[in-house]
């Protein structure tokens, strides 16, 4: 037999069916919902009288459009109230199991698939969300989905899907100190551009892949898609394995051993090719930080915003003055010391234990600069009682943070937490497009050590400038 | 009734040009007007805040403001049009402003799939055929789905692709559900073949 890719493994163990002059059928072996992507999917299946095919394959959880203010104030913004009622009526009326608001279990979807065990190596995992492709650190091909096609895995528990192209990204090397998974990420999108991995599925591999935690892996998988991949992922390895063993909905017993014999056979063999390659080397990085509108605009923190005038394509050259003139930034400067008015700590990318591990160790000690808002808001409620139980609320509340409950909060700023216009953030999330984090409002992505060091200093800080860190 | 897939076969006219590459979902419409249950009301969202000023009021320089962009149902769009988040409520918000068609040099993967079923039909085009639209701003176009070309006023008909399936639930305004609903049987021998809950499904 031809070797394969794991992509192209676990596509054929997939496939229900294929019919001539039709995409490829596939099953899908979990499906992630939350309140902003579904609501309209379940009016279509009301609409046609047809219940859920696999509510035990379904999992919904409240995260975009739910505060992250004290629990013990009312949801302010009314229309956001009707979409978390609607969506856990629509839960309970199709018995689907979820973490409403305020549940103890509540937060990111991507951040809850992985810590309750339900994403596993070798799925398919669909969600009604881009960052899907957050759930291919474990070794599964997730990927985002629309609305309609919601509706479709609701009720058929299958997709039609074309078949995607296989795009190898191999990180070798070590990094370096204040250098972290985002930083490979950012520094693959700012190489090949957020258009770069259209039609293709990224196989991250290399010794600096292998080297990262399960935690810095989603970091990596998540940004597949602002490299303009579907999805992106990792093949399993023991690292994988030691993180999902005992895990809610993670295998147990016989179970358990015949579930990592199978996934063991699941990485790429020797000899497959893909259909594009990328090399990066990771000794070579440093942190990375976006100066644009958009996450393929991104460079060395230590280096300078590009001039506009020095791009030869015309559509090009207009889109960088364009997001220049938004940021309110000039050609040829360092973006070091541009001073900033929020840091946000957080979202599906970014706002896991180790991150917020990283970023407390900057801020120990230390105060944010005056002026400065910084909102930290954890994955999940079970990550931010883990946090606290180590001190690390403490830490973020005792230098001048702001430390909130779980949810998407300022990533994407649906939920009143926001920059207003003409604001400059150091965000840890995965977007700087146009008033993404608030109308008007200018983003600049990086790390969390990054993040912190900013705002401690109250501009953009490359966080080995710092004296004593790590602290 | 549930809603069927939107019929396209054929449309010709002048196009709204938007020399802007890149042009992200979060754009077409911003995040806070997706706290809605449905799907109605968008059109007047599209590109908001490209489109109104803080007062609300419309900014007449910006293109979809100008009265005869409110009539033409084809944009011209920069390279990787529609990338960023999955977010439907995209071409939905497009066809409710009249939108019926796009082109382009490239469109972000899942945009283009959100499109082709909302009945809007993305066109990718080489780039010089790109280059000379955006030089030709008020000409008139003929996109023909069954026979797959988009000719332009200089009399070339430039052939595109479209996925067979999408093409004909275009034509027919055949509905994708319906299609694999009546996959039954392949999708029960499937799941016969494998164990059955969520914690031993990664088989």
């Amino acid at each position: 037999m031809k070797p394969r890719t794991i992509i192209e493994k676990i596509w054929d163990r997939h496939l229900v069916a294929e019919n001539p002059g039709a995409p490829a059928l596939i099953y899908i072996d979990l499906h992630l919902v939350h309140e902003v992507t579904s609501p309209q999917a379940f009016s279509g299946l009301r609409e046609r009288g047809i219940q859920v095919r696999r509510p035990d394959l379904t999992f919904g959880t409240v995260d975009h459009s739910s505060p992250t203010h004290s629990f013990l104030l009312p949801i302010l913004d009314k229309v956001a109230e009707t979409q978390i009622l609607q969506f856990e009526k629509n839960c309970t009326e199709f018995g689907i199991p979820h973490f409403g608001y305020k549940h103890e279990k509540q937060g990111i979807v991507h951040v809850i698939g992985p810590e309750h065990g339900l994403t596993q190596p070798g799925m398919t995992v669909v969600c009604g969300d881009s960052h899907t492709a957050t759930h291919g650190a474990f070794g599964a091909l997730a990927f985002g989905i629309g609305t309609s096609q919601v509706e479709h895995v609701l009720a058929t528990q299958c997709l039609l899907q074309q078949k995607s192209l296989t795009y190898e990204v191999r990180v070798d090397g070590v990094l370096k100190p204040g250098v972290s998974a985002k930083d490979i990420i950012l520094a693959l999108i700012a190489r090949i551009g957020i258009g770069g991995g259209t039609g293709c599925v990224f196989e991250f591999t290399g010794s600096a892949i292998r080297s990262l935690s399960m935690e810095e892996r989603m970091t990596v998988c998540n940004m597949a898609i602002e490299g303009g991949a579907r999805a992106g992922l990792i093949a399993p390895d023991d690292t994988t394995y030691e993180f999902l063993a005992g895990r809610t909905f993670s295998p147990k017993g016989a179970e358990w051993d015949a579930a990592v014999a199978r996934w063991k056979q699941l990485p790429t063999h020797e000899g497959a090719v893909y259909d594009r390659s990328i090399s990066i080397d990771a000794n070579e990085l440093e942190p990375m930080i976006t100066f644009g509108t958009n996450p393929g605009m991104g460079m060395p923190i230590s280096g300078l915003i590009p001039d506009p005038a020095s791009v030869t394509d015309s559509l090009e050259r207009d889109s960088l003055k364009k997001a220049l003139a938004y940021m309110n930034l000039e050609a040829g400067k360092p973006l070091v010391g541009q001073a900033v008015n929020v840091v946000f700590v957080g979202s599906c990318t970014n706002s896991r234990m180790s991150d917020l591990r990283a970023a407390a160790s900057v801020m120990k000690g230390r105060k944010v600069a005056p002026g400065v808002r910084m909102m930290v808001v954890p994955g999940s409620q079970i990550i931010k009682r883990q946090a606290e139980a180590e001190g690390l609320d403490k830490i973020f509340r005792e230098a001048g943070a702001d430390w909130r409950e779980a949810g998407c909060s300022m990533c994407i700023a649906m939920n009143g937490d926001q920059l207003s216009p003409g604001e400059y953030s150091v965000s840890t999330s995965n977007r700087n497009f146009e008033g993404r984090q608030g109308k008007g409002g200018r983003t600049f992505l990086a790390s969390p050590l990054t993040a912190a060091a900013s705002a401690v200093m109250g501009k953009v800080t490359d966080v080995r400038s710092l004296s004593e860190w790590p602290s | 009734m549930a809603e069927l897939t939107a019929k396209f076969t054929a449309l010709e006219g002048k196009f709204v040009a938007m020399p802007i590459d890149n042009v992200d979902t979060d754009q077409i419409i911003p995040a806070r007007f997706l706290k809605t249950i449905s799907k109605v009301g968008l059109g007047d969202q599209l590109f908001n805040d490209w489109r109104y000023n803080p007062d609300g009021g419309e900014k007449p320089e910006f293109l979809l403001n100008q009265a005869e962009s409110k009539t033409r149902q084809i944009l011209l769009a920069g390279d990787n049009f529609g990338c960023g988040s999955s977010r439907e409520h995209a071409p939905w918000a497009l066809t409710q402003y009249g939108f019926r068609a796009l082109i382009s040099t490239s469109f972000a993967d899942i945009f283009k799939g959100n499109s082709m079923k909302n009945g809007l039909l993305p066109i990718v085009v080489p780039k010089d055929v790109h280059a000379w639209l955006f030089a030709n701003p008020d000409s008139t176009v003929k996109i023909d789905l069954a026979a797959q070309t988009l000719t332009i006023a200089d009399g070339r008909s430039v052939p595109f692709d479209v996925d067979p399936f999408a093409k004909n639930c275009l034509l027919e305004g055949v509905d994708e559900l319906g299609y694999i609903l009546k996959q039954d049987e392949a999708i029960r021998k499937f799941e016969a073949g494998r164990l059955g809950s969520l914690n031993t499904l990664a088989s």
